[in-house]
């Protein structure tokens, strides 16, 4: 079985953004780049899959600029046994996204897609269902353990009422949670492995997908900044100040 | 006008209050409000989505297929059911997050994640980066705009003087048998609903054990109040996922939020903006919280958590 993950470069999650003085968008330039948390997850359970001999290719497909190589080595670095660039300089949007990997899913017909839960720039929480839509196989969104056998995955996701079980059949979409797993680092010779790993890199333009970039971002702001209050010394007068603001 | 459809989520027979919380949206955007109820059996759940106040009509869907919230079920009978209308809405919750972009592919339109404002029927504001920076969208006017409601940025409907017609639907499609409902472990809790509870206190990293978080529920019950968990105190096992608050986990808005021994990490942050009062309880007075807190104490909280609960109680 062959996997395929998604593995989407966004501004590393330390970094604090600002918006651009013009409202034009938020500042990237120059800022740290890294690959996407729950794309990391994503990865490090597609390896432990093959490791357990359930998968024998982990294929990581990115979409994005030209500049995007060494983002990729470092998919494959961790253990990735090839990737696809899908170059655009142009940014997407989910359901383009979606139908981009849903070409990818024909090409390569993988027995699991595993994506992260959301991208943490746009936080938009969207692809791997649209994803699943126009492939018309299943979904199990929000994923904090998998296990795969028969034919079949068994997949516990983290919903707002506590922990759900699903049973799917497969081939079949997952997307990560946090707690699925913990990403491997990457060691130093892997690196150096990595280099002669195949990067197989595809112009959008030649794919056919039709473009489902349909949202129009017209303004960017500042949230509203919540005012730093004040220290209190002691419980006394932390009790004292509730009771005057009627919370106690 | 506007013509906008809300897929109501509900558990054991209860309407969810995010539910109301789209009403409140829907009434922003303007114009003629139905839900949508899907169940095995939907008739409670829709008898109070009727008594929301600016819905005029509830269509439920019986079927027994239809037991378990499972997108792939769910999602072809959304797309039977929306011709004519001009807004499809659910909550941002994991069930409209699992559910909306699957009906938004189907239909081949885009979907506006975590609606926190109405500019216009076709213009909202969304969150992006943690809550970070904001940014208006605009969708086009001639598709049928998809979105999820951010619930902590909208107040519920009132409910109980009006009542909406029930009218029962069966739209004829065969549904997929790929996705089984195995069980669903829910933390059995008598204290407030996190999403919706009034005050909300919540523990980290600090608490160092299980055991110790029990100072948390105790205070937390002196007060009424809901609790909640940084994702370090989940990830340590002390709490049950559900009780994550932040950029991936619940995002709440309760009239008072108390942070113990939680450093104020962006993401959870994000996860309490819009919360009322911020208190925080730190030992380390350049922990981050306090830029955001409304009033802060810095000290121990094994020592100073007793003492506030002997205080209130
Ligand atoms: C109106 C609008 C305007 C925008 N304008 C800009 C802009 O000017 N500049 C800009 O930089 N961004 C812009 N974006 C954001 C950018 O296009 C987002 O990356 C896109 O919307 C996808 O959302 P997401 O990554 O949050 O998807 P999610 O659905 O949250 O992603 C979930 C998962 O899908 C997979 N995935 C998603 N995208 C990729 C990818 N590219 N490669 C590989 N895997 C992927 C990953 O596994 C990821 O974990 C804009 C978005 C919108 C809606
Ligand atoms: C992609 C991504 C998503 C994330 N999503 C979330 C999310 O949804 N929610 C979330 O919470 N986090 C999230 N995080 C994690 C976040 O970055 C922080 O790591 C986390 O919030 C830290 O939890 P904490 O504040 O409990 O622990 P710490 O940062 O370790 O803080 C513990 C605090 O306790 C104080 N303390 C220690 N002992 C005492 C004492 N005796 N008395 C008083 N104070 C004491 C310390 O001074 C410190 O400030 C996410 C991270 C990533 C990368």
């Amino acid at each position: 079985m062959k996997i395929l993950v998604g593995y989407k470069r966004v501004v590393d999650y330390n970094v604090r953004i600002q918006v651009q003085p013009d409202s034009s968008g938020v500042v990237t330039d120059g800022v740290k780049l890294a690959p996407n948390p729950f794309d990391e997850i994503a990865l490090e359970e597609a390896l432990r899959l093959r490791e357990q001999g359930l998968a024998n290719e982990v294929i990581v497909a990115a979409i994005g600029p030209a500049n995007m190589q060494s983002h990729l080595r470092n998919g494959l670095a961790m253990g990735a046994d090839r990737a696809i660039h899908v170059s655009t300089e142009q940014a997407v949007q989910p359901l383009t996204v979606a139908r981009i990997l849903l070409k990818l899913v024909a090409q390569e017909q993988p027995g699991l897609v595993i994506l992260g839960k959301q991208a943490i720039d746009d936080d938009s929480s969207q692809t791997g269902q649209m994803l699943a839509a126009l492939w018309d196989r299943p979904q199990a969104t929000f994923a904090s353990q998998l296990s795969i056998a028969d034919g079949k995955a068994t997949v516990v996701r983290e919903v707002d009422a506590g922990l759900e079980t699903l049973e799917v059949d497969l081939p079949a979409v997952i997307t990560t949670d946090l707690r699925l797993n913990e990403p491997r680092f990457i060691k130093l010779p892997n690196i150096m492995k990595a280099k002669s790993k195949p990067i197989d890199t595809i112009e959008l333009s030649s794919l056919g997908v039709e473009s489902g970039d349909h949202l129009q971002a017209i303004r960017y702001h500042p949230p509203q900044a919540r005012q730093k209050g004040v220290m209190v010394k002691d419980v006394a007068e932390l009790v004292e100040a509730l009771k005057a603001k009627g919370l106690l | 006008m506007s013509k906008i459809l809300i897929i109501a989520e509900h558990l054991n027979g209860h309407l969810n209050p995010a539910t109301g919380k789209c009403v409140s949206c829907a009434t922003a955007i303007g114009g003629e409000i139905h839900v949508l109820v899907l169940g095995n059996a939907p008739d409670a759940p829709a008898a109070e989505a009727a008594k929301l106040a600016g819905v005029t009509k509830i269509i439920s869907v019986a079927r027994s297929e239809n037991e378990h919230a499972l997108a792939a079920v769910f999602a072809p009978q959304i797309v039977a059911l929306a011709a004519g209308y001009s807004h499809l809405l659910t909550p941002s919750s994991t069930f409209g997050k699992d559910l909306l972009p699957r009906v938004a592919a189907l239909l081949g339109v885009a979907q506006i994640s975590d609606i926190m404002a109405v500019d216009g029927p076709y213009t909202f504001q969304r969150p992006i980066y943690a809550g970070n920076a904001l940014v208006t969208i605009e969708a086009p006017p001639e598709q049928t705009v998809l979105g999820t409601v951010r619930t902590a940025s909208w107040p519920g409907a009132a409910s109980g003087s009006s009542a909406a017609s029930i009218e029962s639907a069966s739209p004829e499609i065969t549904l997929p048998s790929h996705t089984r409902f195995i069980n669903l472990q829910q933390g059995k809790s008598d204290r407030p609903d996190l999403q919706s509870a009034a005050k909300v206190v919540s523990g980290g990293r600090a608490l160092g054990s299980a055991e110790n978080f029990k100072l948390i529920y105790q205070f937390a019950d002196a007060l009424g109040a809901g609790v909640g968990a940084s994702r370090a105190a989940v990830d340590a096992g002390y709490v049950p996922n559900e009780m994550q608050v932040g950029q991936t986990g619940k995002i709440i808005a309760p009239e008072l939020y108390i942070a113990i021994g939680i450093s104020g990490a962006i993401q959870h942050l994000t996860g309490i903006k819009d919360a009322g009062t911020i208190v925080a309880i730190n030992k380390d007075p350049e922990a981050p919280i306090f830029e955001v807190a409304d009033f802060g104490l810095v000290g121990d909280l094994f020592k100073i958590v007793p003492e506030l609960t002997a205080a209130v109680c």
